[in-house]
């Protein structure tokens, strides 16, 4: 630690000395000092690519450093690999579960740590016993023989921490544990974790959200390109602070909306109904229209029908009935091709599934959608220096971390790939803007960024549909908000003046109140209930 | 430059290993034929086996083992050098299209193991127009013929391209069963129909003036030209048209292909139809250097594209440079019999040990562990979707 809070009455459980790690042509980690006490949750909170999964792979033996040590309860260790690491009390929750779904919970937990009666058998009592002591203990009842597929995401992640408890972890490593969850879960797994804290574990919690960071955690380090750059207890800090200190710079965490001036209706949808995969009717017949120069906001817990929604105005999915027009011109059913065409342009929600092609050259990558138009072809050739000066361009303009254009996509960061699909997609001409969870999972710099760009298009008279999981983003940039719930929109409120609340139970229940008998429905999503 | 060596290398890292390691293995069983066979242990018969092969294919000798001493004597004969090059030459040609057949399909994802029947029927048929253009002037023969082997080809690469993009058949169960398709269906057809009364075996008419023309040496045929401008034509097409991006993209991430408004059931189809086109060509080659269609055409040629393609990595200068290897392990083979005495099969057995290692890609990046970290279970791509990854 840089500063003098380490000096405390309790000795630390563990600690991390100068780790120094350099991959080629990067240093990961340059010198970081860390440490974790008894009972405390130590934040670890940076950008993405700031080096916190280095420290944390170095923790969990799954990298070496080049130089710094490791002390557990003030010795020095050596730790080979993640076998070892668990062996020492050392367990880490990845951000993506790695558990089994079609086995029960009990198997998942005793897979790699099994709890034997004889040489041959398992002693599945004993086992049974245990996680349902474990979880009992740190207030999370559950049912060892019900299969992990059928569990909610907040109950996996549940089970990755009963994993890790059933190994004895005392310091447990969670990988942004909040990045799935609703903020129900979000509020029911920091209770979890205080319990945790208070019997004594130590936890590493690693994030990106400062509301969350501030919430829960004791203590808080910030790193920076691989450096420690200041320590904090969250008392005396605050989101603004915080936020500079990681991206080095103020940030404007809630971007200045300004004035918009919507003109006619540019995007008309009328009573449009799509089918998901199973074919079961996910979108029941929504109607609305988005106009020139302002920005339509849905909002709705992910599931309800917004990413068939999305799919069918972007022609990927076909619609079963309904119609959609486009400056005037019916479009229902046009693919991807045309609807480009007309000027539409979309940055999609799953950025590596449909937005980038992720073995190819970040320049390639660039001009996805325009690579047979002009100037990027000349004649039959593709016109490699048009391509090449773009991207350089793109680069520049869109403040996209590459080391070169040649690089593969994949080894950019989250924050910079989505960057590259705005700068692709907002460099277009356009008309129209769809865009899907548009900063899901990047860091505050890059939303401040991307936030920016999409306000900019409004203003250049840009009708824009915004979709995201994130509320408050929603509420931010958006001019109206659609509400959906289960494939309707069951609201259609003003953005500057819409409550938190209402539009929260909206997203949770459909309706504005809950009526009584439905008040022991599964858990509505965030918001308190406020009555109409 | 630098950087450019580097993506050589860690493209040719893997055939280049795995031609070593072949070479390892199949001396071990040179080594063990020949002791069941001659009954004494001969440590250095892989090594005049492998001197005698080399020599065949190129001319180039480098050691002179006698009396069982190895002697570094490089030696050259001129003519016989200029024969045993084009012999390769000759030999590579077919299998440089049987393998871009394989590798453009990697390119968008597919795994087209319908090379052998794409061949056949691209030889049938350019052996029937041949033979009814015989009399045709040269050039004009020759165009016709080798145009309807390609067409023929293509036709055969359509099926099962439409197939899989109207019904989502997979290519590689389709394309194995035409490839049983197109033999039976060849043979019933020349022995029924197409067979001319004279020769002792069933067989075609004769292709006459669509022979293919040799322009130098013994069989320095117009072949040889024709597939080396196919190559440098695919490699424009592959990486610098925005049909090859198309091609690329659809094979790297078929939903992106989709997002980007890319239509992936045209790109299978004009893919297959591609592949299907270079196998034709090939069996058109083969045809009209043999003058005629026999009833029982047993070529290797579309399957040895596999091996080819794989090995060559799927870039077309890959497979030009495979062909050439494999192409001259056939044409050296001879000169390794009479030399050795080792049997000319051992080819095939160094080419299946070579596709051996290749399928074992990931092992061997686990043995060497050198550039690589270690292969974790969700890295293992399947061959025609990592190597249409590839950028170069």
């Amino acid at each position: 630690m840089t500063e003098s809070v380490s000096e405390s009455v309790t000795a630390p459980a563990l600690e991390m000395r100068g780790i120094t790690k350099r991959y080629p042509g990067v240093v990961a980690n340059d010198g970081i000092d860390l440490d974790v006490r008894p009972g405390e949750i130590h934040a670890l909170l940076g950008e993405n690519g700031a080096g916190k999964s280095t420290l944390m792979n170095i923790l969990y033996g799954l990298a070496t450093p080049d130089s710094g040590e490791i002390l557990l309860d003030g010795a020095v260790i050596g730790i080979s690999g993640p076998s070892d690491a668990i062996a020492r009390g050392i367990s880490m929750v990845h951000q993506h579960f790695m558990l089994v779904p079609v086995m029960s919970v009990a198997d998942n937990i005793l897979l790699g740590a099994e709890t034997m009666a004889n040489p041959v058998f398992l002693d599945r009592a004993e086992a049974h016993r245990r996680i349902v002591e474990l979880g009992t203990r740190f207030g999370f009842e559950i049912d060892p023989e019900v299969p992990v597929g059928s569990l909610s995401v907040g109950w996996q992640q549940r089970v990755e921490i009963l994993k890790a408890l059933y190994r004895q972890a005392r310091i447990l490593v969670l990988d942004e544990p909040t990045a799935v969850l609703t903020p129900q879960e979000t509020k029911e797994i920091f209770s979890v974790l205080r319990r945790l804290a208070d019997e004594g574990h130590s936890i590493i919690f690693i994030s990106h959200k400062l509301n969350e960071v501030l919430e829960i955690a004791d203590r808080i380090t910030v790193i920076r390109r691989g450096r420690v750059v200041g320590s904090r207890v969250p008392a005396e800090t605050n989101e603004d602070d915080l936020a500079a200190l990681m991206v080095g710079r103020n940030v404007q965490l809630v971007v200045d909306r300004g004035e918009s001036h919507p003109a006619g209706p540019t995007l008309i949808v009328s009573d449009l109904k799509v089918a998901d995969d199973r074919g079961q009717q996910s979108v029941n017949g929504v109607s609305f229209e988005v106009r020139a120069g302002e920005i339509l906001g849905v909002a709705g817990v992910a599931g309800n029908g917004q990413e068939e929604l999305v799919e069918a105005l972007t022609g990927l999915r076909k619609p079963t009935s309904g119609s959609v027009s486009l400056a005037g011109q019916d479009v229902t059913g046009s693919g991807p091709r045309e609807l480009q065409q007309r000027g539409m342009s979309f940055v999609p929600g799953d950025r590596h599934r449909f937005g980038l092609v992720l073995s190819f050259p970040l320049s390639d990558n660039l001009v996805l959608t325009q690579y047979d138009e002009p100037p990027y072809v000349k004649g039959l050739l593709r016109n490699e220096a048009a391509i090449d000066a773009w991207a350089e361009r793109a680069i520049a303009e869109y403040d996209i971390r590459t080391p070169s254009a040649r690089v593969a996509a994949s080894t950019l960061s989250g924050g910079n790939q989505q960057k590259s699909i705005v700068a692709r997609e907002f460099s277009r001409k356009l008309t129209v803007l769809i865009l899907d969870q548009p900063t899901r999972g990047l860091d505050v710099g890059s939303i401040e960024f991307i936030h920016r760009q999409v306000i900019a298009k409004r203003d250049q008279g840009a009708a824009i549909l915004l979709v995201s999981a994130e509320l408050d983003e929603v509420l931010e940039l958006s001019d109206r908000v659609a509400v959906v719930y289960r494939g309707e929109i069951v609201a259609l409120v003003d953005g500057p003046t819409a409550e938190r609340e209402e539009v929260g139970l909206l997203m949770a229940a459909g309706r504005r109140s809950i009526p009584p008998t439905e008040s022991a429905a599964p858990p509505a999503d965030g918001p308190t209930p406020v009555s109409a | 430059m630098r950087a450019m060596l580097a993506r050589v290398w860690a493209l040719a890292a893997i055939p280049l290993i795995s031609i070593v390691l072949a070479l390892i293995f199949g001396s071990i069983l040179i080594i063990l034929s020949s002791l069941a066979t001659e009954k004494s242990l001969n440590l250095l018969l892989p090594l005049v086996a492998y001197e005698s092969l080399f020599q065949g294919a190129t001319g180039l000798s480098f050691i002179d083992v006698a009396g069982g001493a190895i002697k570094f004597a490089p030696s050259i004969n001129p003519e016989q050098a200029g024969r045993a090059i084009t012999n390769t030459l000759a030999a590579a040609s077919p299998l440089v299209l049987s393998g871009l057949a394989v590798g453009v399909g990697f390119k968008a994802g597919l795994f087209n193991i319908g090379g052998t029947g794409q061949v056949l029927v691209g030889g049938f048929f350019a052996g029937l127009v041949g033979a009814a253009v015989a009399q045709q002037p040269p050039v004009i023969a020759v165009t016709i013929a080798m145009l309807a082997g390609a067409i023929g080809g293509a036709l055969y690469g359509f099926i099962p391209g439409a197939l899989k993009a109207f019904t989502g058949a997979h290519e590689v169960v389709s394309t194995i069963m035409l490839n049983s398709l197109a033999v039976f269906v060849i043979v019933g057809l020349v022995n029924d129909i197409f067979k001319i009364t004279g020769p002792t075996f069933a067989r075609t008419a004769d292709v006459g003036n669509a022979a293919m023309p040799i322009l130098f040496g013994r069989n320095g045929n117009i072949g040889i030209f024709i597939t080396l401008v196919l190559v440098a034509l695919t490699w424009v097409l592959i990486y610098r048209t925005p049909l090859g991006f198309e091609i690329r993209t659809v094979g790297a991430n078929p939903s992106a292909a989709r997002y980007a408004g890319m239509n992936p059931r045209r790109l299978i189809v004009l893919t297959m139809s591609l592949c299907g086109l270079f196998a034709g060509l090939a069996g058109a080659f083969e045809i009209l250097s043999l003058g005629y269609y026999p009833a029982i055409f047993g070529t290797t040629i579309g399957f040895a594209g596999i091996t080819v393609a794989l090995l060559g990595r799927a870039h077309p200068v890959g497979i030009l440079l495979a062909a050439i290897l494999l192409g001259g392990m056939r044409a050296g083979a001879p000169a390794m019999q009479i030399t050795a005495k080792i049997p000319i099969e051992i080819i095939d057995v160094l080419q299946g040990l070579i596709l051996l290692f290749l399928a074992a890609e990931s092992v061997i990046r686990h043995l060497l562990r050198s550039r690589t970290e270690r292969v974790t279970p969700g890295e293992i791509g399947t061959v025609s979707r990592t190597y249409g990854e590839t950028t170069i």
